[in-house]
């Protein structure tokens, strides 16, 4: 199991800078939550840990990210290979339109051009399995990904993660499009995961932050403004900003 | 307290008001009529002046000696297929390729400048990508060809196909870019497999617009393809077009000849029609499947 290390981590939009100096681990077999109000830089921060935040044109960030030892900044990595390895999950569900249910489940293998249709298939239950999905799409397998539910949606989005079997999960408040049945769902998938995968999610809700995870990072304009233990972060923070946010005083 | 009911009942309208609203609602739908009135006129007039001529000859055979009966244009029909079909075969990927570079890398001035020259090459008249290609193909070949002709209609049909395709690949979310390469996936697959094939529908219908528009060019095909009475498959030899045959038997003295000028007319004018609301079917899909 893999932890992620980061250090002096700064981000940038154009010449607008997003995330100052930031400095944390995500501890592998753990949930950390990332928690902060709209705008405080918390999904930049998660799209840094795999190299998804300069696919966005203008944007760039600098410091270092250790994974598995080595900096996924350094001048000879591949994003391509560092994006397999850390998966991820976003905010909106987002299916292939194109393709079945089962197709989607398996597309980062089939889209490498890995396998045979047995293979494949096989990968494919698995995947729908661990994510809590099979039961309820294996009679409806053929059918167009996005004739699912939401809720389904997201789970068929997190078995496309993790069939291509990453060693970290990325979550970018995966549950803020879902409604309360589908949140409590996919809340005890992240704790089912969590034996198995290093999970970092991003979160406006503080309650899921308390539900799930292990550690919480509280971020504020782009800085971490206190970072531990979920139950102290929640019960005893250090910070005051942090217990006003925590207390439901702002944000 | 009293409350003040609000009241369902419709507001007194003053009887001017609901003049003027008659008035403009009858202007509107007059005008709307308007516009329709030449579109009928013409299919109409086409109609009913070349249905007549439609008969297997028509379809079947090449044209008979000036004056004698019977006698067609299949030499038109195949010859536009080639035409049009060497055309689509090198527009269909050059506007593909060009669409995915503007709407997947093409960023800064590059971008602007291949999207302001495709821009360019959309409005210039059809007899000047003609004598372009009569200069570039015709002249250097030493004869008038069917090949030439392609050529001419991809000047004119590539930047519909680029512009067209371009704007529903930008209808594709972003969501799906990012979820692919999420996967791991290197961009030019994501691009293969997760963009071109969402947008397909889409890039279907610019693809039709644009075979529409080269269908019914007769200007630059008289330039390059020059026409032929009998049956050419050789791409390299003078070939005929509907629209081009069109265009010569309605200058004709022969009253036989205007006949199945008309004729031609009604085909490609239902052809045209046909593509276009297989376009438009196409492209109702395509919104729904994007949205």
């Amino acid at each position: 199991m893999r932890r992620i290390e980061v250090s002096g981590l700064s981000a940038w939009f154009g010449a607008n800078q997003v995330l100052h100096d930031i400095n944390m681990v995500a501890q592998p077999r753990a949930v950390t939550a990332v928690i902060g109000p709209s705008g405080c830089g918390k999904s930049t921060f998660i799209r840094c840990l795999n190299r998804m935040h300069e696919e966005v044109p203008g944007a760039r960030a600098s410091g270092k990210v250790l994974f598995d030892g080595q900096d996924i900044y350094g001048p000879d990595m591949d994003p391509v290979e560092i994006r397999r390895r850390i998966g991820m999950v976003f905010q909106k569900p987002n299916p292939f339109p194109t393709m079945s249910v089962l197709d989607n489940a398996v597309a980062g293998l089939k889209l490498m051009g890995g396998g045979n249709r047995s293979w494949l298939d096989e990968q494919g239950e698995r995947a729908l399995r661990a994510a809590g999905l099979w039961e309820e799409v294996k009679d409806r397998l053929h059918e167009p990904g996005s004739k699912l539910s939401g809720g389904q949606q997201q789970r068929l989005c997190i078995a496309r993660a993790l069939a291509v079997e990453p060693e970290v999960l990325l979550m970018a408040e995966h549950c803020s499009a879902l409604d309360a049945a589908s949140t409590l769902r996919i809340e005890e998938l992240i704790a089912e995961l969590m034996d198995n995968y290093t999970v970092v999610i991003v979160t406006h809700n503080m309650q899921q932050a308390a539900r799930v995870a292990d550690w919480t990072m509280f971020m504020l304009s782009g800085e971490v403004v206190e970072y531990g233990p979920t139950q102290k972060i929640f019960t005893r923070p250090d910070n005051k900003r942090t217990e006003d946010y925590v207390t439901g005083r702002f944000g | 307290m009293i409350a003040v009911e609000p009241s369902l009942q419709r507001a007194r309208v003053s009887p001017v008001r609901r003049w003027k609203n008659r008035a403009f609602t009858a202007a509107l739908w007059a005008a709307g009529f308007l516009a329709l009135l030449p579109l009928v006129f013409i299919a109409g007039y086409v109609l009913a002046k070349g249905v007549r001529a439609l008969n297997l000859d028509f379809f079947t055979k090449e044209p008979a000696a000036p004056g004698q009966p019977g006698g067609g244009i299949v030499q038109s029909f195949i010859g536009t297929g080639i035409i049009v079909g060497l055309a689509v075969l090198f527009s269909v990927p050059l506007g593909i390729m060009t669409a995915v570079y503007l709407s997947e890398y093409g960023r800064g001035r590059v971008a602007r400048s291949v999207r302001f020259v495709a821009e360019i090459l959309l409005s210039t008249p059809s007899i000047v990508a003609g004598a372009f290609i009569w200069v570039l193909v015709v002249v250097t070949l030493g004869s008038f060809s069917a090949l030439a002709g392609g050529i001419a209609l991809t000047v004119l049909m590539w930047p519909i196909i680029a512009r067209a395709a371009e704007e529903v690949l930008r209808l594709v979310p972003q969501e799906l870019r990012e979820g692919a390469l999420a996967l791991g996936v290197p961009r030019w697959r994501v691009i293969l497999r997760i963009v071109v094939p969402t947008a397909g529908a889409g890039i279907f219908t610019a693809i039709m617009l644009a075979v529409a528009r080269g269908l019914g060019e007769t200007a630059p095909i008289l330039l390059t393809a020059l026409g032929n009475d009998f049956i050419n498959v050789h791409p390299t030899q003078p070939t005929d077009a509907l629209p081009l045959r069109i265009f010569n038997y309605a200058q004709s003295p022969i009253d036989q000849w205007h006949t199945i000028a008309w004729g031609g007319a009604v085909i490609l004018l239902v052809g045209v029609l046909l593509l276009s609301i297989t376009a438009r079917v196409l492209s109702n899909r395509q919104l729904r499947r994007t949205r």
